[in-house]
């Protein structure tokens, strides 16, 4: 090779990378020019008020919104508060029986829907109603199904002799009542997850099962739960999350009353109640930290427990 | 035929028949729990309050009291509500759809330094609950003198991290030549965003957008906590106001409640294709 083209290769690749290097800066331009307004918004409502949060829960409020640093003094109050242990119990047993029972029947009924049966589309708007209604609207209406005297539950149950409770207002039933309306309310959401996974199912792997002579029981957990866990981890990762902060259902149905409150007193209503009714912001910002925490510790669980049972295709 | 095979035919197509009608004996009895709710709405709301108090109870109202609906949109500026609950779905939507679209598709399809490392950054966020952020934000509207203003309801939720994940997931799922494509015709990225790949993602557009309407509507604690005057309140929390005002009047609440849920519900049963789409992208791109 002589000098001379050597050169011209040098030159040709000095234009080529200096035409990259420009594409490179136009890329950089756009590319912050267009995420830009997200993250500007990101950054001041939301990232940063993670580190406010944190900051605040140190922190006590004089009653003009002025605070100062009082250290691990809400850490200790939480510890110590017996209605925190109240709110945290009741916010457990209400995560669990609803997450629960909520997949155990959208799962059934997602099965039954995938036999390609008639009327599906009706059944499925039927059951999906509950999820676009305001949860304002759905306490009212079963505070009016649950109520003792009047109440259409109580009349059904007197129709077979039976002596209906007073759902809302004994405080020993009144979290199973609204653990109830929580899964009435979920079914629709998490019967089309699960109805989406179902038919991603290829039905190769049921013909081969039927081929070996497996009943429709062993088709069930043999094929149809290993091959739908993926749906089943991401339905339970995000409906135990949504559980957690239940906040509504509480603050419309026991926000007036204090006799039932505590028996039913999530930790998000603490919270709320915390913050926006005694004014002690300081507090409030300690129970949203720690049950950030708990929240956190739970999906670290189970994104370690998934390895041995979720199979990906 | 031979005679067993004939036997063994009909008595699959029978279990098979039993089955199918076994399958919608359940569907229906299931299907009263979740419709029979939303029927005693809408017939408690034109009862008596008499009517609504008989034991046993009666289903339909002798004749109709509109006058519950008087009552409800009286007590309460029920047209106000209305006006700040749309403006604030609308503007979250709008807020949403532009400013997610265009991050994700930066995300997406153009290459720039530190990129993976601000995407890690949005997803953080999408991993944390929400009330975390309420507090710093209640301030940050306080501070700007911005409580009880419709701008309240809408400024934090024109930004979303789920959103910006929903489309990217899209956005990347599109072949790269297409901007190669538009690039050799000397577009840049604002153009091939707008003209390209914009009209290819429609139905993650519409999946946004149908979420964002349904959270925006239905929302309860950001506007409980920013908006007290009745002026600002949303029908989400004028209804619990409401609640609070005719606690024992249910003929007049159903009604309140039948005006606050009509929206969703109608676009739902109209749209209900979206709704379906859109829940199961989540869960297979989530």
């Amino acid at each position: 090779m002589d000098i001379a083209e050597k050169r011209k290769l040098t030159a040709s690749s000095q234009k080529k990378s200096g035409k990259l290097r420009g594409i490179a800066r136009k890329d950089l331009f756009w590319g912050y020019l267009m995420i830009a307004p997200l993250m500007l918004g990101l950054l001041i409502f939301y990232i940063w008020p993670v580190f406010q949060t944190f900051y605040f829960s140190f922190t006590s409020w004089g009653p003009f919104g002025n605070y100062q640093w009082t250290g691990l003094v809400n850490y200790q109050h939480l510890l110590s508060d017996p209605t925190l242990g109240q709110a945290l119990r009741n916010t457990f047993i209400f995560t669990v029986l609803s997450v629960a029972g909520s997949m155990v029947v959208s799962l059934f009924v997602a099965t039954l829907l995938n036999r390609k049966i008639r009327g599906l589309v009706v059944y499925r708007t039927i059951y999906f109603l509950p999820t676009v209604t305001m949860p304002a609207a759905i306490a009212i209406v079963w505070q009016w199904l649950y109520n003792g005297d009047y109440g259409l539950i109580n009349y059904f149950l007197s129709l077979f002799s039976l002596h209906g409770p007073r759902w809302l207002t004994d405080p020993n039933i009144a979290l199973y009542s609204i653990t109830l309306i929580a899964i009435w309310g979920s079914i629709g959401n998490n019967m089309i997850l699960f109805l989406a996974g179902l038919q991603s199912i290829p039905s190769v792997y049921y013909e081969a099962a039927s081929l070996d002579g497996a009943g429709p029981a062993h088709k069930f957990f043999r094929v149809t739960l290993p091959l739908l866990s993926p749906t089943i981890f991401f339905v339970t990762v995000t409906s135990l999350i949504s559980a957690f902060q239940v906040f509504d259902l509480i603050y419309l149905l026991f926000g007036t009353s204090d006799v039932v409150i505590n028996s039913t007193q999530t930790v998000v209503y603490l919270f709320y109640k915390s913050a926006f009714v005694d004014n002690d912001k300081g507090y409030a910002a300690g129970i949203a930290m720690f049950l950030f925490v708990i929240i956190l510790i739970v999906t670290i669980i189970q994104l370690q427990l998934q390895k041995r049972w979720v199979h990906y295709a | 035929m031979p005679k067993s095979l004939e036997i063994t035919v009909q008595a699959t197509r029978r279990s098979k028949l039993l089955g199918s009608v076994l399958t919608h004996a359940i569907l229906i009895i299931g299907g009263i729990v979740f419709i029979v709710p939303f029927m005693w709405m809408i017939l408690t709301s034109f009862k008596s309050l008499s009517e609504s108090m008989l034991v046993p109870p009666v289903i339909f109202p002798a004749i109709l009291h509109w006058s519950n609906y008087a009552s409800a949109l009286t007590t309460l500026p029920f047209v106000q509500f209305y006006e700040n609950t749309v403006l604030m779905t609308i503007g979250r939507t709008v807020g949403q759809l532009v400013f997610c679209s265009l991050a994700a598709y930066a995300f997406a399809r153009i290459e720039f330094p530190g990129r993976n490392l601000l995407f890690l950054l949005t997803l953080s966020v999408l991993m944390i609950p929400s009330y975390v952020f309420l507090l710093p934000q209640y301030m940050i509207m306080k501070n700007l003198g911005w409580l009880n203003s419709v701008q309240a309801l809408i400024v934090p939720g024109l930004f979303s991290s789920f959103g910006t994940f929903l489309l990217r997931q899209y956005f990347m799922s599109l072949p790269l030549e297409l901007d190669e494509a538009a690039k050799i015709d000397g577009a840049n990225h604002l153009q091939i965003y707008w003209h390209v790949i914009l009209p290819l993602v429609k139905p993650a557009l519409i999946a946004l957008a149908i979420f964002t309407i349904l959270w925006s509507w239905n929302d309860l604690m950001w506007p409980l906590v920013v908006n007290s005057s009745s002026d600002k309140m949303t029908l989400s929390v004028g209804l619990a106001t409401l609640q609070g005002e005719y606690f024992t009047n249910f003929p007049v609440l159903m009604a309140g409640a039948v005006l606050a849920t009509w929206p969703m519900l109608l676009m739902f049963i109209c749209l209900q294709r979206y709704f379906v789409e859109g829940i199961a992208l989540t869960g297979s791109k989530g």
